[in-house]
């Protein structure tokens, strides 16, 4: 059986008269690409948040590697090795796509220093070849306000991966992409993860994105989670066919 | 930006020879251009804590202690040198720095801005108050050190003030554009824009702020003491708020993308005021008011901002 990266156990939140978990039990595997799926408001997010410290469950507790990581805050469980991406992109928007990726190294290798410039680390090679695998490398010298969106998306995601995480999570990375995109995109990552080893938990709306990309699913509704599995068995479900994706 | 430009060396050349030059032709400028260069090297400090969006009100502090540490140095202990000041009142800038910094690194913005008005109006306050020690508004002569353990006559002493003065604020300039560009200043200009991918990244935004505001400390400390050597005096108001805001005001007027701007800001700033104040009294105030309004209004990245894109156009024809 593979090793458990991330444990979540009996989490709960509720927002005013919003439940926005209700008891989430879910572990995270070695080596898998977990895809979660479920309407707008389900609570997806809020797993995201809480997971990684950003909110703090009212009920419940995670884990990371068997290291309680509830009350640790996002700084914390970064280093431990959880990294995530964004819904909406969250960059360095004055500086360049390179300057963020050099923080990002700086930040993974603790060179927090006064003395030597950003642009001289010794990661920059790295960081270019990281863009070039994301397929943004061209814009390494464009500020970050400049880029698409999709892009900033790709930016985002690299971001995450120059930390060189155990365990990354993505909020719908390929939302706000053109569709005839999101294939590649998804190539890319998947590649990227595989060639780094990297686990993933990813939010997705688009099925064709789930079947062919997560090695299994689980389904979101109002703050529960209604079934996980291989995805070949829970896109079949009838119940799931007829609420979540809507056939 | 990756090395200086050519823009850069032309203005510190400038600076340089106009700091050296200027007084040699008219001695009664020594004074001022020291004052120049020794508020350049505290607006440098405002500059730091702006890249991360964070206005200090109550920068003075900083500056007062400096001034202060050399003022009771010489009234305790007797009549100091030169290259000592320039340690202890750093040392001491710095070390307050560091208390006060843990608290206000929690809060940003106006909170920000606020508290470090608070802490500045305390210090104004005790200096104001507890006359036995301070001699209170009337402050406290500051008798003309020694440097590195030699007495020079008054007209002597002054251009080397200057020079030393110069000397300090280049390695400050130099140093702190340093600072700028390496990965903590990076992390200081992403505290103002993603503070929450910062922590994403698994870097703690208090520290990285923290080390601009001791930084910033110490580089106010330095300048209270050049200031108080060159005026030969201490006195409340070094700490008072009005002070602050003369040193928020500088920096925005000569633009606080780097460290040129801290130094050309002061130059306008101190030249208009010592011009005016000679043949119109108080006008001083009107037209530097004037000035920061159009520049603000026309030229947001000041002085420095106005004369790069000179440089641009020039360049383009
Ligand atoms: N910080 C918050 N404060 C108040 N309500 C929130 C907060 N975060 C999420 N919610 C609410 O919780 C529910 C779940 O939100 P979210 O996790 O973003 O859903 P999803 O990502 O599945 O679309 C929604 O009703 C949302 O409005
Ligand atoms: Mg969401």
């Amino acid at each position: 059986m593979s090793n458990v990266l991330i444990s979540a156990r009996g989490l709960k939140i509720r927002f005013g008269g919003v439940i926005a978990a209700d008891g989430i039990d879910l572990d995270v595997l070695e080596g898998e690409n977990l895809a979660i799926i479920g309407p707008n408001g389900a609570g997806k997010t809020t797993f995201l948040n809480m997971t990684t410290g950003y909110l703090r469950p009212q009920a419940g507790s995670v884990s990371f590697l068997g290291k309680d990581i509830t009350a640790l805050p996002p700084r914390t469980i970064t280093k431990l090795g959880v990294a995530r991406a964004f819904q909406i992109p969250q960059l360095f928007l004055e500086q360049t796509v390179m300057e963020n990726m050099l923080m990002s190294a700086a930040a993974r290798t603790g060179q927090m220093t006064g003395f030597r410039r950003l642009m001289d680390l010794p990661e920059r090679a790295e960081m270019e070849a990281l863009l070039d695998l994301v397929g943004v490398r061209a814009f390494a010298d464009r500020r970050t306000f400049e880029l698409p969106e999709g892009q900033r998306k790709l930016v985002d995601i690299a971001l995450a991966l120059a930390l060189k995480p155990r365990v990354l999570l993505m909020d719908e990375p390929t939302s706000g992409v053109a569709s005839a995109e999101k294939m590649g995109i998804m190539d890319i990552l998947t590649n990227a993860l595989k060639q780094q080893k990297v686990s993933s938990v990813f939010v997705e709306h688009d099925m064709e994105m789930v079947e062919r990309y997560a090695s299994r699913v689980a389904v979101w509704s109002s703050g529960k989670i209604q079934i996980v599995g291989p995805p070949s068995e829970v896109l079949q479900n009838a119940e799931v066919r007829a609420h979540v994706i809507g056939i | 930006m990756a090395r200086l430009s050519n823009l850069h060396r032309v203005l510190i050349a400038i600076a340089i020879a106009a700091s050296i030059i200027v007084p040699a032709l008219l001695p009664s400028w020594t004074t001022l251009v020291t004052l120049i260069l020794a508020k350049g090297i505290v607006v440098l400090g405002i500059i730091i804590l702006l890249q991360a969006g964070q206005v200090s009100f109550g920068h003075a502090m900083f500056f007062g202690l400096g001034a202060y540490s050399v003022a009771f140095w010489g009234k305790y202990l007797g009549t100091g040198d030169l290259l000592l000041y320039i340690v202890i009142a750093p040392v001491v800038a710095t070390l307050v720095g560091a208390l006060v910094g843990v608290f206000v690194v929690r809060y940003r913005e106006i909170f920000f801005g606020m508290l470090n008005l608070a802490f500045s109006m305390v210090l104004w306050s005790l200096l104001e108050k507890l006359y036995h020690f301070t001699n209170g508004a009337d402050g406290i002569r500051v008798a003309r050190p020694t440097i590195a353990g030699m007495a020079f006559p008054p007209e002597t002493f002054q251009y080397l003030l200057l020079y030393i003065t110069l000397a300090l604020a280049l390695v400050a300039s130099f140093a702190v554009q340093r600072y700028l560009d390496s990965p903590l200043g990076h992390m200081l200009k992403a505290i103002k824009t993603n503070e929450t991918r910062l922590e994403y990244l698994g870097v703690s935004a208090r520290k990285v702020l923290l080390i601009g505001y001791i930084i910033s400390a110490f580089l106010g400390g330095l300048g209270g003491a050049l200031v108080t050597v060159a005026q030969q005096i201490a006195t409340p108001e070094f700490a008072f708020w009005t002070k602050s805001g003369e040193f928020v005001f500088i920096a925005i007027l000569g633009g606080t993308a780097n460290a040129a701007g801290a130094f050309a800001g002061a130059a306008m700033f101190e030249i208009v005021r010592f011009l005016a104040a000679a043949k119109l009294a108080n006008a001083w105030q009107l037209i530097l008011g004037v000035v920061l309004i159009v520049i603000i209004m026309f030229a947001p990245s000041g002085l420095i901002g106005l004369l790069k894109r000179g440089a641009a156009s020039e360049g383009k024809r």
